[in-house]
């Protein structure tokens, strides 16, 4: 049905369609309107047979869900930030004891400084957790991907987490075709847990395994998620055909058959990019949008294919290992190594920045130019005087307190303006 | 006659009086029933109190549930020693995770249990001391008070025994750990005094709260029995001497248990919705150098000259228990096993 709805919303009745018989969560932003949401649903019983636990903190959450999976029954959690942090020592767990976890992700940025905005830098922390991930572009996406994400979880016994950009998407009101409880039930069914602790048959789980074997099981996970390469097509196929619209699946592609020249990006900065592409293709440019929807596991060989015919891929990407570069850039590098195409890398819309036509366009511009050096790290709109002046002061004095408020200064938002 | 046909384990004070008794009065170890969750052949330390003490409370819990029953266990000694893959000795089901996330888990398993409807199986979650007192103390609060119908039991070795014996939030003053050594030319330091969860649990007015000792098993056993009585949370803080990490030797084990006891340094107790019931009182009264000597931990309190200072500090912690919890009134027998109400 289709409804004007706010993201988190939108997530949280979905969720609800899915049955989960636990859901245990913690509030931070900008998740909080997501679970909020759920405990509605379970007062008021349209979510039910549902247990909701208001617990401790994020690891509580993860744990709490550990602990109702292995007793057989479907779980939610979802988390943000800090949060998705606090839990990194339960997600590693989850994915070692292949529970079928399913959890949103509202993504947000990583403190200090302490910033509630978005960018990919949570999810991205976790990449190697071992738990599948999913970006979606739009509130629609969202909503269909949590669907295919139990069905996918249940079906390899793995954890997935749904990742939706914090704020941009899960605050942001628009239409969504939210499925019918009928249709849900018709696509995934009830949960048949792979391994399960039953007292008439009592099975030990998470024992202690050597070096003899721990090689193997690690294996094991990764052949799993890997299976999940073509479990992920196979289901949005499904998908599409009983809902009659298309959601998720490994890679999106806009304008990209006959494209020099390919932007690669995740989450809801696709839409953003697709009007750009539109407006370069006006003007004869050939620019296409590949947009990767599952990063873990990280469709290698789908991604050669889509860009084997690209003369110059770049990255757009809100995430950034500091020290190294952009992360999806390096795995982009590294699938593309052997092929005649140049990868540019560009970090943008750290912690909340807008990623704008315009700031888009500029980069486009500069890189079609030619001047975009492809070995060296690029930020989108950074203001590199900025960082000359603080860099320049701390070169001549020392002083307490951090570089944010040095900076700030400068930019007059606070205090008594420039040094 | 059939009850002599079955392996006789570790009985405790009534070794003698358990084969004599009515098959209905015996410890679940002696009966036909008996479980055997924790089986035999498991990596345990001679002399380990907390096997001995994980045997009990799991039989018992089997018990009192007809064998309806799942299990958590936070990572520790005795997740380590009983399930190195494939060789497990666990016959209940059983999960371990991590370890400071023992209680979560157990409520993630209580809560599934209730929305399936299948009330009739019951958690009970396991964790040394320092997956009960530091790192899973968040976790177990909140449990606590959520009030999750979960019993949790920790088994209390005062230490970080499974790493090398150092120093958690429930080692006692003056107790020398591998990370407690000598400062300013002082052999055992004296750090902070101990977490006292059983008290904490109290402050949560949670239904049911018990200590124990391995010193004691028919009252370890009554007390698991008793809690599996209650729905929601319910703690079993049980005290289980180390051989390795305290320097005893491993025949001491049961003997140690007793000693904390009848010294006041470890108060046997227990408490409903905050309000202690029952005691366990002090049949004879030692002084606490009986229990301090036989361990290494405690030599340096021996030396010439004895650290008296740090002795009669142990000592007034012992009468202040005494005191508070009334272990030396009302000398009569009603701590006896089977006495109970």
């Amino acid at each position: 049905m289709l409804e004007q709805i706010e993201g988190s919303q939108a997530v949280a009745r979905t969720v609800g369609l899915c049955r989960p018989a636990v859901i245990a969560a913690y509030p931070i932003s900008p998740q909080t309107h997501i679970v909020e949401k759920l405990s509605d649903l379970v007062r008021t019983r349209e979510l039910e047979p549902c247990e909701y636990l208001m617990v401790e903190s994020e690891f509580g959450a993860l744990s709490a869900c550990i602990g109702a999976s292995a007793a057989g029954a479907r779980t939610y959690t979802a988390t943000s930030s800090q949060g998705l942090l606090f839990m990194a020592e339960a997600l590693f767990n989850a994915s070692g004891l292949g529970l079928p976890l399913v959890m949103t992700v509202a993504n947000r940025a990583i403190g200090a400084p302490i910033n509630i905005w978005n960018d990919h830098s949570d999810a991205m922390s976790m990449r190697d957790s071992g738990w599948v991930q999913l970006y979606a572009e739009s509130n629609q996406e969202a909503v269909d991907l949590h669907v295919q994400a139990y069905r996918l979880a249940e079906s390899l016994s793995l954890p997935v987490m749904v990742c939706m950009d914090g704020f941009v998407l899960t605050h942001a009101v628009e239409q969504v075709d939210l499925p019918g409880q009928d249709e849900v039930d018709r696509y995934l069914p009830a949960f048949v847990p792979q391994q399960m602790l039953d007292p008439d048959d009592p099975v030990t789980i998470g024992a202690m395994v050597g070096p003899e074997a721990f090689t193997e099981v690690k294996y094991l996970m990764h052949a799993k998620q890997m299976q999940a390469l073509d479990e992920i097509p196979r289901l949005a196929a499904e998908f599409a055909e009983q809902f009659g619209r298309s959601s998720g699946g490994l890679l999106s592609a806009y304008r990209l058959d006959d494209a020099d020249t390919v932007v690669v990006a995740l989450g809801s900065m696709l839409g953003t990019l697709e009007d750009v592409v539109d407006s370069l293709r006006d003007e004869g440019v050939s620019v296409g949008v590949l947009g990767v929807k599952c990063f873990r596991p990280w469709p290698r060989d789908e991604i050669r294919e889509a860009l084997s015919h690209a003369r110059r891929v770049v990255v757009v990407e809100k995430a950034f290992a500091v020290g190294a570069g952009g992360i999806v850039g390096q795995n982009l590098r590294l699938a593309l190594q052997d092929l005649p195409v140049e990868v540019y890398d560009v970090v943008a819309g750290l912690g909340g920045r807008a990623v704008t036509r315009a700031s888009l366009r500029r980069l486009l511009d500069v890189l079609l130019a030619g001047g975009l050096d492809p070995y060296e790290l690029h930020f989108l709109d950074l203001d590199t005087a900025l960082v000359q002046r603080e860099l320049e002061r701390s070169r001549h004095r020392v002083r307490p307190g951090p570089h944010a408020e040095n900076m700030l200064r400068d930019l007059g938002v606070v205090g008594s303006g420039p040094l | 006659m059939a009850f002599q046909e079955i392996k006789l384990y570790q009985v405790g004070t009534f070794v003698a009086g358990n084969r004599l008794l009515d098959p209905e009065q015996r410890s679940v170890q002696a009966r036909m029933g008996r479980s055997n969750s924790l089986t035999s052949g498991h990596r345990a330390c001679q002399g380990c109190g907390e096997a001995l003490g994980a045997r009990y409370v799991l039989d018992a819990a089997m018990r009192a549930t007809d064998g309806k029953m799942i299990a958590a266990n936070s990572t520790g000694c005795l997740e380590v020693f009983s399930t190195p893959y494939p060789e497990s000795s666990w016959q209940v089901p059983w999960l371990h995770s991590l370890f400071g996330n023992g209680p979560a888990v157990a409520s993630g398993m209580a809560a599934a249990l209730k929305a399936q409807g299948r009330e009739d199986i019951r958690v009970v979650a396991q964790a040394g001391d320092g997956g009960t007192v530091d790192i899973g103390f968040g976790t177990l609060s909140g449990m606590f008070e959520r009030n999750d119908d979960v019993l949790f039991v920790c088994y209390d070795n005062q230490g970080y025994m499974n790493t090398g014996v150092q120093r958690s939030g429930a080692t006692p003053p003056a107790a020398r750990t591998a990370n407690t050594k000598p400062v300013g030319g002082t052999t055992g330091n004296v750090f902070g005094q101990g977490k006292n969860l059983p008290q904490i649990a109290m402050a949560h007015e949670i239904p049911y709260v018990a200590t124990a000792t391995v010193a004691e098993l028919r009252d370890l056993e009554h007390k698991v029995e008793r809690a599996m009585e209650f729905r929601g949370a319910r703690y079993l803080h049980v005290y289980v001497p180390c051989p390795l990490g305290w320097g005893a030797a491993p025949a001491d084990t049961i003997r140690l248990a007793r000693l904390v006891k009848e010294t006041g340094i470890f108060p046997v107790f227990e408490a409903e919705h905050g309000v202690v019931t029952e005691v366990s009182r002090i049949r004879h009264q030692v002084p606490v150098e009986d229990y301090l000597r036989p361990q290494r931990r405690y030599a340096h309190l021996f030396g010439d000259p004895p650290r008296r200072d740090l002795i009669d500090r142990i000592q007034a912690g012992a009468d202040r228990n005494i005191a508070r919890f009334g272990l030396l009134d009302d000398p009569d027998t009603s701590d006896l096993p089977g006495a109970r109400p």
